[in-house]
Order: C-alpha cells, then sequence, then structure tokens
C-alpha cells in the first residue's frame, strides 16, 4: 500500500522508482545515504510529519558527501535539512537554500511501499 | 504634487571632506525631490572620507572602508560630482564658477567646505626630502612609500592631530618623537598634571615626548638627517611629519572679495552666511564668532544649520563645545565644558593614581550645584556621563567627587545620574546632533530592538562612535520602561529561554526532543533547538544520548569529530594530559592498522584523522578493550583539564597538579554543558597548564589552590578572572561543583562561560555571592545535581560498542556496505591526509 508520499509535483514525471531500503534502515526524524548506481541520495524519514523526503547528499557549499547526516527540521512550515558542516540550510520540497544562497541542490520524488522506500528517478 | 519648483535651485559644493559630504546628506534627506541640482567639487581624487579614523589606514582599514559614501551614492541622488576638479574662482556678482579644467557653472547658492590643509611653521629646511603633513591619504600614501628607508621619525606638534601621526608613525614600526613647542601635551585639552600622565604613559609605549622645544632647522641632503632646537639640542631623525595645527583654506574666498579674519578663516554669521548672503562658509573654512572650529561635530552642526535654513527652517549655529574624548595610542584622554576653569571661578576636584596613570579633574561651579568642565587621563569611561552633565546643566551629587571615582558604598550601581535621568533633549550623539528623545522615540516607534538598527535609523554613532555605549543603555533602558523584556528565545520554534526550557525539562520530567517540542514549542525543530535541547536532556538526565540520535550535531551523532571530506577523527581520554607507555603504544597500534593521521592536541591528548564512519566502532573496540574511554572532544561537554607536572617532578611545584587534574577530569567527564568546557591545574605560578585561558583553571599556592574562573582561548581570548584563593582541595571541588552546574543551567546556547559571566548582572562578585555565600539559596540543588551526573557516567562508547543495534548506524549506504567513495586520501609528511 501506498503510506506516505511526498508532495512533489514531479512524481507524475518519475520514469523508474528505484526501490533503496526498508523503511527500518532510515531512523526517525532523521536521514540515511543511499547508493543508486554512481550517485548518493539522501533520504529523510520525517515522521514527525508523517513525509519522506530525498536530496542529493553532496552540499554543494564545500562539495561535502553530508546531507544525510544533517538535522532536518522546519523554517516557518517548510520542511528543510541543515548540513553538518556548516549549517546551509536547504528546503527539502523545492531543493532552494534557505540561507539566501545562490546554490540549491537536487531534490527527488519518494514514496513508500510494502514496507520498502522508493526514490522516483526522471530520465 | 505641491511646491516642487518648476526650476531647481543651483546649489555648488566648493570641497568634499567630511563636512561638505555631511551637507550633502543632510540636504538629500531633506529636500523635496528635485528641488534642487546639487553639484560638487573635491580636488582630491577620491570621494569624502572618514579623517578623523586616518590613523587607522596604518594598521590596515583601506582607503574603501574609510570613504564616507561611494561615488555610486552621488550618482544614486541626482548629485553630479567632480573629483581631482579644483575650482579657481568665484564670481561672485554673476554667480558662477570656474575650475581649472575651464569648467563655468552658475549657481543660486554657493557653499564653501574648503577646510583646512596642514599648518606648516616657516622653518629652515622644512621643504627637505622626508618631511611629511599629514592630512590627506595621499600624504600617508608618500609616508608609507618613504618609512621602509626611516628608522626614526619625529612629529612636530603634540597636539591631538600630532598625537594621532606620532601612532602612525609607531604603526609604520618607527622610533617616535613627539616636539611640541609647549610646555604641554594636547595643550588646547589638557592641564599640566594630565599632560604628565599622559606623558608618562606615551614614553611606557616608547614615544619619547620633548615639551618646550623650538625647532630651528631640519637638515641633511638631500633628506632630513637631524633637527636642532632653539636651546641648542639637536635630536637624529630621518623622517618628519608636521602636525603643528590647521590653516583655513580661505583663499578662493579672498580672492573673490569675501571678508576673511585678520589670521585667516571666511568670517561667518550665525546663520553661515559669509558677507555675500548667497554664499555659506562650513567647516574648517569658516571662522564664526572668533573661532575656527578643528573638529568635525561643529562641522556638521554648521552643515545641518545650512541645510535647515535653505529648506525653510530656522536654525543658527551659536558656537561648539570643543569636549572631545579620543584614544591615543591606547590611552583615554577626554576633555570637556571649560576644562581649565579653576579657582576663584570654579572648585576643582582631581584624582590621580600614578600605579595605574589615571588623572582626572572635574571643575565645581561655585555653588557646588554644577559640573563645569574637566579632563580624563588613563580612564574616561565616565566621559558622555560627565559631558550631559555639563551640557544640561544637572545638579550634580552631594559628594561631587562619586562622579570620578564611583559611589564607594559598596553597592555595583553607577554613580551619579544614570542615562534616564537626562532630559529629552539631552544631545547624545554630537557629531550627528541627535538627541535622547529622537533615539527613545525611534526606539519605541519603529520598535528597535538593538544598537544596529538605532544607528541606521537615527544616524546616532555613526560618526566618532563615543556615544555608542550610551545608545546600548538607552535601548535596554527603553525597552524596560515599555515593559519588555530583552528575551533570548531560543529560535522559531521555542518561544523561551535556554534556562527557562531546561526548568520545564525538569519540571514536567521530560525525556525525549519531541514530548517537548509537542507540548511546549512548536513546528518540528531546526539545527538550532535541537541540539540545545539534546544539551539540556543530557545535562538534566544523563541518559544515553543516542537513544535520540537524530536531535544531535553529527559529531554528537557518530560520537567523533566530522572532519573534512567526511571522515571522523577519534581521540580517547587520557586525564590530565598522563599515558601509560602500554598505552601509548595501543594507540600507535590502532592508528596504524586503520591507517589513521595522529597528531597530538592542545589540549594534551592524541587525536587521531581520517576515520570513515564504518570503521569507527571496530576502532572504538580495540581502544575500550584497552582500557581507554571517549573523550567526549566531539560534545558540548567537558574536554580536558590540561596539567603541568606537578610537585611530583618539578622543582617548583607546590602541589601535585596532575593528581588533582586527573580527578577533576574523571569527576567531570561526559557532563554535557552549553559549550565546550574546558580546565587546567598548574602546580605554582609559572603557570605552565596555562589555566588562566581556561573556563576553570586552578594554580597551586602555598596554602592550598586559587581558583580561576571564566577564561577561555579561541577567536577572542579572555583571561579567567581570580575566584577564591587558597582552597582546600575538598571546598576547590565543591566550588566548581556549583559553578560548573550553575553554568550549565543558566547559560544560553553555545556560550563559553566568558561569555556567560560578562552578560551576567553583577559580574563576577555576584557569581561569589551565588556559590561561595549562597545568596540564592540554590548550592545544595547545584551540588546535589552534579552529584546526581557523576554518579550516573558511562562511556558512550563502550555502550555503543557492546550495542549490536546501535553498531549498526555506523554506515554510509544503508543498502550496500560499501564505504563512501568520495572520500580519497593522498600521503603528507608520511601520513595520510584527506584529498578534497
Amino acid at each position: 500500500m501506498l503510506s506516505t508520499q511526498n508532495p512533489d509535483t514531479r512524481s507524475s514525471e518519475v520514469t523508474y522508482w528505484f526501490k533503496a531500503a526498508e523503511v527500518s534502515a532510515f531512523p526517525a526524524d532523521g536521514g540515511a545515504c543511499v547508493k543508486y548506481q554512481n550517485q548518493q541520495i539522501a533520504v529523510f524519514n520525517f515522521t514527525r510529519r508523517n513525509e519522506w523526503y530525498a536530496c542529493q547528499n553532496m552540499c554543494p557549499h564545500k562539495q561535502q558527501m553530508i546531507l544525510a547526516r544533517g538535522l532536518v527540521g522546519d523554517q516557518c512550515g517548510e520542511p528543510k535539512v541543515a548540513c553538518p558542516f556548516h549549517k546551509k540550510t536547504f528546503s527539502l520540497l523545492t531543493g532552494e537554500n534557505l540561507n539566501g544562497e545562490c546554490y540549491e541542490i537536487q531534490t527527488y520524488p519518494v514514496k513508500v511501499e510494502d514496507g520498502f522506500v522508493y526514490i522516483g528517478i526522471t530520465e | 504634487m505641491s511646491s516642487s519648483p518648476a526650476h531647481p535651485q543651483r546649489i555648488v559644493v566648493i570641497g568634499n571632506g567630511m563636512v561638505g559630504y555631511k551637507f550633502c546628506e543632510k540636504l538629500v534627506a531633506k529636500a523635496q525631490p528635485g528641488a534642487y541640482q546639487i553639484t560638487v567639487f573635491g580636488e582630491e581624487p577620491r570621494p569624502a572620507y572618514d579623517r578623523v579614523h586616518l590613523s587607522a589606514y596604518f594598521s590596515g582599514t583601506t582607503a574603501e572602508e574609510l570613504t564616507m559614501a561611494p561615488v555610486s551614492w552621488y550618482e544614486e541622488n541626482n548629485i553630479n560630482l567632480h573629483l581631482g576638479e579644483l575650482v579657481t574662482g568665484i564670481d561672485a556678482t554673476s554667480k558662477l564658477i570656474t575650475t581649472h579644467k575651464g569648467l563655468a557653472i552658475s549657481y543660486d547658492k554657493l557653499i564653501l567646505a574648503t577646510g583646512s590643509s596642514a599648518f606648516v611653521p616657516p622653518i629652515n629646511g622644512v621643504e627637505k626630502e622626508g618631511v611629511f603633513v599629514y592630512r590627506t591619504i595621499e600624504d600617508l600614501d608618500a609616508m608609507l612609500e618613504y618609512a621602509p628607508k626611516a628608522r626614526t621619525a619625529a612629529v612636530i606638534g603634540g597636539g591631538l592631530l600630532g598625537l594621532e601621526a606620532a601612532k602612525a608613525a609607531m604603526d609604520m614600526g618607527l622610533t617616535t618623537h613627539v616636539i611640541e613647542f609647549a610646555s604641554r601635551l594636547m595643550p588646547r585639552q589638557l592641564d599640566e598634571f594630565g599632560s604628565d600622565m599622559l606623558k608618562k604613559k606615551l614614553e611606557n609605549l616608547g614615544i619619547s615626548i620633548h615639551l618646550n622645544k623650538s625647532t630651528t632647522a631640519i637638515l641633511g641632503e638631500p633628506g632630513v638627517r637631524k633637527m636642532t632646537f632653539a636651546d641648542g639640542s639637536e635630536l637624529d631623525v630621518d623622517m618628519i611629519i608636521v602636525s603643528a595645527g590647521i590653516k583655513p583654506r580661505d583663499e578662493l574666498a579672498v580672492k573673490a572679495g569675501l571678508s576673511v579674519g585678520p589670521r585667516g578663516g571666511i568670517l561667518v554669521n550665525d546663520a553661515l552666511q559669509t558677507s555675500d548672503p548667497d554664499i555659506y562658509a562650513i567647516g574648517e573654512s569658516a571662522l564664526h564668532g572668533g573661532m575656527i572650529y578643528g573638529l568635525v561635530a561643529p562641522g556638521y552642526d554648521m552643515a545641518e544649520t545650512v541645510v535647515t535654513n535653505l529648506v525653510g527652517g530656522e536654525k543658527t549655529f551659536k558656537g561648539f563645545d570643543m569636549s572631545t574624548k579620543l584614544k591615543l595610542i591606547g590611552v583615554d584622554v577626554a576633555s570637556f565644558g571649560d576644562p581649565f576653569i579653576s579657582e576663584p571661578n570654579a572648585r576643582t576636584i582631581v584624582f590621580e593614581d600614578r600605579i595605574k596613570g589615571i588623572y582626572k579633574r572635574i571643575n565645581i561651579s561655585e555653588d557646588g550645584k554644577y559640573l563645569l568642565g574637566g579632563i580624563l587621563v588613563g580612564e574616561a569611561a565616565n566621559y558622555n556621563m560627565l559631558l550631559q552633565t555639563v551640557q544640561n546643566r544637572i545638579i550634580v551629587p552631594p559628594d561631587a567627587e562619586d562622579l570620578i571615582l564611583g559611589s564607594r558604598g559598596g553597592g555595583s550601581e553607577s554613580a551619579g545620574a544614570g542615562v534616564l535621568s537626562l532630559p529629552e533633549e539631552a544631545t547624545i550623539c554630537s557629531c550627528e546632533g541627535v538627541s535622547k528623545g529622537t533615539i527613545c522615540n525611534s526606539i519605541k516607534d519603529e520598535k528597535l530592538c538593538d544598537v544596529a538598527s538605532i544607528k541606521k535609523c537615527t544616524k546616532a554613532g555613526t560618526s566618532c562612535g563615543g556615544c555608542v555605549p550610551m545608545l546600548g543603555d538607552l535601548l535596554n533602558a527603553t525597552l524596560k520602561e515599555m515593559g519588555q523584556e530583552v528575551k533570548q528565545v531560543l529560535c522559531e520554534h521555542f518561544q523561551y529561554s535556554r534556562h527557562e526550557i531546561l526548568d520545564i525539562v525538569k519540571v514536567n520530567n521530560i525525556r525525549t526532543f519531541d514530548e517537548l517540542i509537542s507540548h511546549h514549542g512548536k513546528g518540528d525543530g531546526c539545527e538550532i533547538c535541537k541540539p540545545a535541547v539534546a544539551s539540556i536532556l543530557a545535562s538534566t538526565w544523563n541518559e544515553l544520548i543516542l537513544k535520540q540520535a537524530t536531535i544531535q550535531d553529527t559529531n554528537d551523532r557518530y560520537l567523533a569529530n566530522i572532519q573534512k571530506g567526511g571522515t571522523y577523527s577519534v581521540v580517547p581520554r587520557i586525564a590530565g594530559g598522563e599515558i601509560t607507555p602500554e598505552k601509548l603504544i595501543v594507540i600507535g597500534q590502532v592508528a596504524a592498522k586503520y591507517g589513521l593521521y595522529t597528531k597530538i592536541t592542545g589540549g594534551q591528548r592524541i587525536d587521531m584523522f581520517g576515520a570513515r564512519v564504518d570503521q569507527l566502532p571496530d576502532i572504538w573496540e580495540e581502544l575500550v578493550n584497552a582500557g581507554f574511554e571517549s573523550g567526549h572532544a566531539y560534545g558540548k561537554s567537558l574536554r580536558t583539564v590540561k596539567s603541568c607536572v606537578g610537585s611530583t617532578w618539578c622543582r617548583y611545584g607546590l602541589h601535585d597538579s596532575v593528581g588533582f587534574a586527573i580527578q577533576i577530569e574523571e569527576r567531570y567527564r561526559g557532563l554535557r554543558s552549553p559549550h565546550k568546557l574546558k580546565g587546567g591545574v598548574s602546580g605554582c605560578v609559572r603557570e605552565c597548564a596555562e589555566a588562566q585561558s581556561k573556563d576553570f583553571g586552578i594554580i597551586a599556592t602555598e596554602k592550598g589552590w586559587n581558583l580561576y574562573i571564566c577564561g577561555n582561548g579561541g577567536a577572542k581570548p579572555q583571561h579567567a578572572q581570580l575566584f577564591a584563593t587558597d582552597l582546600d582541595t575538598e571546598t576547590c571541588l565543591r566550588y566548581l561543583d556549583r559553578f560548573l552546574m550553575f553554568y550549565i543551567k543558566t547559560a544560553e546556547p553555545l556560550n563559553r562561560t566568558a561569555t556567560w559571566l560578562n552578560k551576567m548582572e553583577g559580574g563576577i562578585e555576584y557569581l561569589r555571592q551565588v556559590i561561595i555565600e549562597d545568596s540564592l539559596g540554590i548550592c545544595a540543588d547545584l551540588e546535589r545535581e552534579m552529584e546526581f551526573m557523576v554518579d550516573t557516567y558511562a562511556c558512550e562508547w563502550k555502550e555503543v560498542v557492546n550495542n549490536p543495534e546501535l553498531r549498526k548506524r555506523f554506515q554510509h549506504f544503508v543498502n550496500t556496505p560499501e564505504p563512501d567513495p568520495s572520500i580519497n586520501f593522498r600521503p603528507e609528511r608520511g601520513q595520510k591526509v584527506p584529498v578534497i
């Protein structure tokens, strides 16, 4: 069954749902990193909101593979992740940097089915 | 729209110094849009800059940083700015000016803000190479270029500007002499005793001061080599800076037939009009009431006067107080009101402390009611209040000496009238002419909540900056008056301070972040409140922090310090810096096995870098099995207690500093706090453990231990302060228990103990009352709470190593066991370092 899905409008454009890992692999209100081909994708189990998000694992500020280890939270209701290195924060909805800086991150649609987490890939 | 005239009035400003610029700024602010067409001529190549802080140029401040407003500002405000262009003639009859480039421009009103040039006395040889004046950025550039060829510089002139020039010479690394014709330094501001104190202070800093010296000749060919004086003495120098006073730039006015004073200066009336009513003079070129004003504040007031009259208001310039405060080469000097008035017209109170180098003089009216003026050297914190007391004719307290000595009744309240007692019309910022009423009303009306926004909104404090401390006082007082506490809230999710949250957690027995935010906050939390609450929960319940791993900062989440490239470093506890050879070998073996880079830390232990997240549990398993435990280098918690070798080995040591350091480090290991905590124990006053730079430092004395608290190194180093002396070991620990727990409970997040103390009302004296005298009656609680923390300590790494579920979390990917492929290393000096 389809339990939760983030409100990413690009879900309709997904060409392939990558089966990442079991739900239990992702800590509550936290993230973990998934390897897809040669990419690293951070997936967040936002238990408090009953929502899932995914984005690139690399923080564009200093090109560190780290965002999955960041703290999730919200800014005026908008879900976000903070990079552990220098606390740069990004919207998990749009990938936009919330500190007013001009880089952004790639986000991915996520769905959960039968206890597994899937990441939406658009080729 | 109403009154925009068909033809804008043509305003020409000659001179683009501080006052000329300020005139433009004020006119633009007050004028109807389109009412004026403003043209400005400046002969220097750059727009107006801050001459008051010119000496900062020598200590690294750039020309750009000194600029009052960039060229784009003039463009944005439709001001035609002509830089590097000299006005050569004024035709007052046909209202026309001409420039050296042949430009001719008509004006309706002409503003002369031509300023002054350095007065160069007619000394033989003054034209020689190596003689400079101190006036413009170009002058400074010329000096900087010449200085490498020179070793010794003499400044002619011991006045305000001369001493600024002396600082510049010192900053250029030159041996510096100051030559003053008069019998004292800063003769317009200081009396003999004040000058004497300043002289001693400057001499201590390595500046030679020569008073009563009249320079007769400057010798040397081609460059300066020697100065000779009227008393027959000589001085070998290879550079000279002339700073003997100013000369108003009135040559253009003279040519135009305007009236000037017998010793120079363009004569103006109270409206700053020259003898031609359409021509105004402001700033250092204007001669008003027989005075040339060489300070910026009266110049700004003149600009304000002319602007007010131009836009249809009414204001006259009635002369200006020459009070001034400045920091000369680190020495505070101030002079206010009438600094010299003495008996029989006034009664003086003088305070002199030749040990600390402080001289204070105040002059009180004969009836004892009013402060007339005074002088402060070496310590001038009360200058603003004293100046206001003079200017607003505030009745002085019956014990007038309190004004300079502070109230000595033992209380901590400051003497004299506080800033709140000033009348609304009291001028707080004399440079910009901003009154107390204006500032307080802006705070209320514009809802300002910090000094920066007061500066932005009112311009107060933007020029010399002397009134900035008063702005802070006014802000706090006004907010308090409005019933607003300056409330420290954690972030958008919690409308509470850290201290309040700690109480909420404790009273409601809250154990998780979720529970707290659901009942006492809003939203989902963030990177500010999550680690802060994690720290509070840890400081209160002391449970394993990995029970709530995802509210921890990454260092706490993986119990290691994240480094560049995403690897972690590992630091086992080496209490007091003491370690056995066997344990040293284990560290070496583990580091070699996992290929870790090793380095000795600043806290007397060993850091192993370059561990992947998946290697951490294995590394720690080996360390734990060898008897090591977590060093908490990753936590906002106790780091190390550094020690010297102490009485066991050292021939100077008084007590066993190593043993005590180990005892303390083991007592507080794992203690989570608002920020990191560092300690030190030294075995004697030689202080090899650098204990006075720690959050708590202990130094052995003949009779016991001296306890210092609230110091830190880092970006803003601060010495720890002596808290209690000659304590026995047990008392020392008891005070430490109380102090640390009080800090943990009351500090804001990420405030070190020094910052915490700096913000504390009543300071260290208050802290002594709480910790030593138990003035709040909480010491028993603090000790009990600390005892709980000590009793419930457990090594976090030991728990992880022995818990397969927790170990599983230490991997990079959740869908494959392989490590992060982006981690790369390269060799350097025989070890590996990350490739970024």
